[in-house]
């Protein structure tokens, strides 16, 4: 039975990629199918783990399981969770607004303190780094000063881009160049790796070719 | 009679059917997994930081493994995700699985309960699947403090309390490495909130277009490690000695690489070759 499940389903996704496969040609109906499939698929699943794995647990569990406070407490989040569903309705769409305005709250106050604490100061600190004479690490040390400074000053707009500003400007245009060119190499190795494993499974699992 | 102007060789060429090229690029990428062809990829620093990050835990140490992707990400990131887990479970490390993608974790639990068969590996004792809990920040903050708010069982419902995997376990204090498997932004999450404030040591596998955006993390130490895209894959494969898909899939990567730059200088050519001439409009 297990055997004759995986051949039902390496060939039901042999039809489905041959199906998503097939826009490259034209859009089509087969497509179309797969397209809705993978939506539909996606969406109950998000359905069931979002119900089996916190709701049902950390909501309905917690409050059988808690006493005191922490039973109550979870009320709260319950409340605003079914707020959100006032957006199916015109007349009382605004109450929406507080559950919202309590996540983008929390949010904001969190990624603050985590973007300064976590990105900006480790960042600076990463990029100032010590001169020690004529060597690789101090020529790769400038060579980031330089990258950082000449791009933020690219996007300086306060003043016409004319004279040092023009010249730095300019310099860091082509750090972004740069940046742009690994960017597009590393999309292009990525996208290149899904038709090789589309590929991989198309060759071996469903037509044993290799 | 056809009074059309002939058309030049660089005019055909820049008009090309989006379709032929297509074509031409499955039949370049298929030749060499057809053929089997390549060798082992030398790695290269960012990922042997990874694989010594891992190297560095003994047995009984604990291993999070975070599946951060989906489907649309796994020709990459399957293939570092069995060498990392071969490489733990053959020092006897202890694997903790969780995930932020919901319709990924079951190509984690996939995955791990592939390898961690080929070791003999007991669920519970060896390894375990947290599951998906929803909201990233929520659940990375509230691991620093206790495990058990955020996860009070395992994927199946049973208490991580009861297992003996878990029992002890109740913060980053006591995971010695995280290792991420990410095909967005949850990086940003994991460093930003986890390694910022609990200081959890972690190393990452990334789809190479998030790559890029990981290796600041990498230049500013971080994070130890970096395993990027199907070549960072083929290294990790290298530096385990067991060649897998990663390994597998590299010639053909290489052949559709030298096919786009063709593409890429040809085109440029064209570009080159029949920029001012304008088609005269049919008599």
């Amino acid at each position: 039975m297990g055997s004759f499940g995986m051949i039902i389903g390496t060939w039901l996704a042999g039809f489905l990629t041959f199906a998503i496969l097939s826009f490259l040609y034209k859009d089509n109906p087969f497509y179309k199918l797969a397209e809705h499939l993978y939506v539909g698929v996606s969406a109950g699943y998000w359905l069931i783990y979002v119900a089996f794995f916190d709701v049902e647990p950390m909501l309905v569990r917690g409050f059988l399981d808690e006493t005191g406070i922490e039973k109550w407490i979870l009320l709260v989040p319950a409340a605003l969770g079914v707020i959100m569903l006032s957006r199916w309705f015109p007349k009382t769409a605004w109450l929406s607004r507080w559950p919202i305005a309590f996540t983008v709250g929390v949010g904001a106050g969190l990624g603050i303190t985590a973007n300064i604490q976590g990105y900006v100061v480790p960042q600076i600190q990463a990029t100032l780094l010590p001169i020690t004479g004529l060597n690789m690490d101090s020529l790769d040390s400038l060579i980031l000063v330089v990258g950082v400074v000449t791009t933020i000053l690219y996007f300086y707009f306060s003043k016409p881009h004319k004279g040092i500003l023009g010249g730095a400007a300019k310099v860091g245009i082509v750090f972004i160049m740069i940046s742009f060119g690994a960017s597009f190499g590393y999309t292009l190795m990525a996208r290149l790796s899904l038709l090789i494993g589309r590929l991989y499974f198309i060759l071996s699992d469903l037509l044993h070719i290799i | 009679m056809d009074e059309r102007p002939r058309r030049s060789f660089w005019e055909i060429m820049n008009d090309i059917d989006r379709r032929i090229i297509f074509v031409i690029l499955f039949v370049v990428v298929a030749i060499p997994l057809v053929l089997k062809v390549g060798g082992t990829i030398p790695p290269t620093a960012p990922v042997e930081g990874a694989h010594e990050a891992v190297e560095s835990l003994e047995a009984g140490d604990y291993l999070m493994v975070s599946i951060d992707f989906d489907a649309t990400s796994a020709p990459e990131l399957m293939p570092m995700l069995r060498s990392v887990l071969r490489q733990a479970f053959a020092k006897d490390v202890k694997v903790i699985m969780l995930g932020h993608i919901a319709i990924g974790l079951p190509l984690g639990h996939m995955a791990l309960e592939q390898v961690a068969a080929e070791y003999d590996a007991e669920y519970g004792v060896d390894y375990v699947d947290l599951g998906y809990r929803p909201g990233y920040i929520a659940v990375m903050i509230a691991m620093g403090r206790e495990i058990e708010d955020i996860f009070r069982t395992d994927y199946q419902g049973t208490s991580i309390r009861e297992m003996p995997i878990t029992a002890d376990v109740h913060s980053y204090a006591d995971i010695d490495l995280l290792f991420g498997f990410e095909h967005g932004a949850v990086i940003d999450y994991w460093v930003r909130y986890a390694q910022a404030r609990f200081d959890q040591r972690m190393a990452f596998g990334t789809t190479a277009v998030m790559a890029p955006d990981a290796y600041p993390y990498l230049q500013s130490g971080q994070i130890e490690g970096l395993v990027g895209g199907l070549k960072g894959a083929a290294e990790y494969e290298t530096l385990i000695g067991q060649p897998g898909l990663g390994t597998r899939g590299m010639p053909a990567q290489e052949w559709g690489h030298l096919l786009v730059i063709g593409f890429i200088v040809l085109g440029n050519l064209g570009y080159f070759f029949t920029r001012g001439k304008q088609r005269k409009p049919a008599a």
